[in-house]
């Protein structure tokens, strides 16, 4: 059966998903209400606002539905903002900042400083990819306190971890969606 | 070179990226540190941090001015999300104090009064991103090869009246297709018609689309204007005066950032259309003289 990929489309760069994912021949559906959740199989949150989006979840009424259907298995990836909105803690959030919480690690906002501490850089990245790849960290996050089972694809030579994943849940702190490169589209497609 | 942490900082890739963030986003003019929580908390992408909104600016006349950097400050720590702040056209000192403060963008804005007649800044020197206004496509090409980030459609700032946000939001998409149709030596032409560089506006015509986000500005009051602008295709809201100015700031403000996610869903904009208490005044254009007019400021 084929796999629907649905990108959450509140807010922030979901076009630039889709765009990678028609490089490789690949459809997939904005997921904007409750309804368009049910006809996706795997999700892709992407860079933004995690403050906006996060609000946005809970009007929109996301927020509950989707931490369901990743807790019962459907893959789901968050690229900077997207993986704030995964993370179970988050430092350097607003108050009351809305999340989806369902991987077990800490994400620190803006761990870099502001935008003139934003850069580009190339990532190894364990499995996904055999070279490194172009990443872009725009007011990007860092990820900190990894629970037990969550495997560190990535870190930055001062070991700051910037990829990871939980079984079903993938997070990296930079945009591969900006470099314009699909290896970790790919990845995310045949996990 | 994968060993390079920060392997290059300031890129283009680096500065427009940003803009690509708050795309589909609303972005808030703010006067106090309070006004930009209570952006924060109704969902705003960013904030722009000034001493006066374009209406009070428009109201008390004299010449308008980069803010205190003390406020700019002050803002950048009350909120989370990217703070953006203004200045005057040509001014690049005011950009340098800007970048020196650490500010996430720069608004080389038209609502502020021009600084140089003839150039705008050189946005390429700086490491912090620009975003400028534009009226037309020439405009925006030629703000895009100085180095611009970002681009907003002007409007008419300060009177809560969208016709001139539409006007040129229909400008600039109807030339861009216009320009994806023309041959070479059409494109010479318009180069040559719109100043631009003539190898960006083959590039654009190829793309079909302008090289960085475009946002809309100036004149946006409703929930209901931001999912026009919305529709008629810009990628996200700049909203001065309308939230601030009007009876109800938080709601508004909570419901222009919803209306401009569902923009292509009339349930959901009817639904945070309700209740919102008066927006503000307005003022009706043919009522303004040409010099009380920004838009004209800096093309």
């Amino acid at each position: 059966m084929e796999k629907v990929v649905g990108i959450l489309a509140l807010q922030g760069d979901f076009k630039e998903h889709f765009d990678i994912l028609a490089k490789l021949g690949v459809g997939a559906i904005p997921v904007r209400l409750p309804e368009d959740l049910a006809q996706i199989d795997r999700l892709i949150i992407p860079g933004g606002e995690s403050t906006t989006i996060g609000k946005l979840l809970v009007t929109s009424k996301l927020l509950q539905p989707i931490r369901e259907r990743i807790l019962a298995g459907m893959p789901v990836w968050g690229t900077c903002a997207g993986a704030i909105l995964l993370a179970r803690r988050v430092i350097g959030g607003i108050r009351g900042q809305m999340h989806i919480g369902a991987m077990d690690i800490t994400a620190r906002r803006n761990a870099f400083g502001r935008q003139l501490d934003s850069f580009e850089a190339n990532v190894a990245m364990k499995k996904a990819a055999e070279t490194p790849i172009p990443a872009i960290f725009i007011r990007a996050p860092v990820f900190e306190r990894p629970g037990k089972d969550v495997e560190i694809l990535a870190r930055l030579p001062d070991e700051r971890i910037v990829a990871a994943r939980q079984k079903n849940i993938l997070v990296t702190a930079f945009h591969p969606e900006l470099a314009g490169s699909t290896q970790l589209h790919r990845y995310f497609l045949n996990s | 070179m994968a060993r390079d942490t920060r392997a290059a900082t300031a890129t283009f890739a680096v500065k427009s990226g940003l803009a690509r963030m708050l795309k589909g986003g609303v972005i808030m003019d703010v006067v106090t540190a309070e006004h930009a929580k209570i952006a924060e908390e109704a969902g705003a992408v960013a904030v722009m941090a000034l001493e006066r909104v374009p209406a009070d600016i428009r109201k008390e006349g004299g010449v308008a001015r980069m803010s205190d950097p003390n406020l700019i400050r002050r803002i950048m720590k009350a909120v989370t999300i990217p703070v953006m702040a203004k200045v005057r056209i040509g001014h690049f000192v005011e950009a340098q104090i800007l970048e020196a403060i650490g500010a996430d963008y720069i608004d080389e804005s038209e609502v502020l009064t021009p600084a140089d007649e003839e150039f705008h800044i050189d946005k390429r020197r700086f490491n912090v991103p620009f975003v400028c206004g534009c009226r037309d496509l020439g405009e925006a090409l030629r703000r895009v090869s100085e180095g611009a980030a970002m681009l907003r459609t002007k409007g008419e700032a300060g009177t809560g009246n969208v016709v001139e946000a539409v006007r040129q939001a229909r400008a600039v998409y109807r030339q861009l297709d216009a320009l994806a149709a023309m041959n070479a030596k059409q494109l010479r032409g318009k180069a040559k018609e719109y100043r631009a560089p003539l190898e960006l506006v083959k590039k654009v015509a190829r793309a079909g689309m302008l090289p960085v986000v475009n946002f809309s500005a100036g004149g946006i009051a409703t929930p209901a204007d931001a999912a026009l602008m919305m529709q008629l295709g810009v990628e996200g809201i700049f909203v001065g005066s309308g939230i601030f100015k009007s009876e109800n700031p938080r709601k508004r403000a909570k419901a222009i950032v919803e209306a401009t996610t569902h923009f292509d869903n009339p349930d959901v904009i009817a639904k945070v259309s309700e209740g919102l208490g008066e927006p503000m005044k307005g003022i009706e254009l043919s009522t303004l003289t040409q010099e009380e007019r920004l838009a004209h400021r800096g093309i």
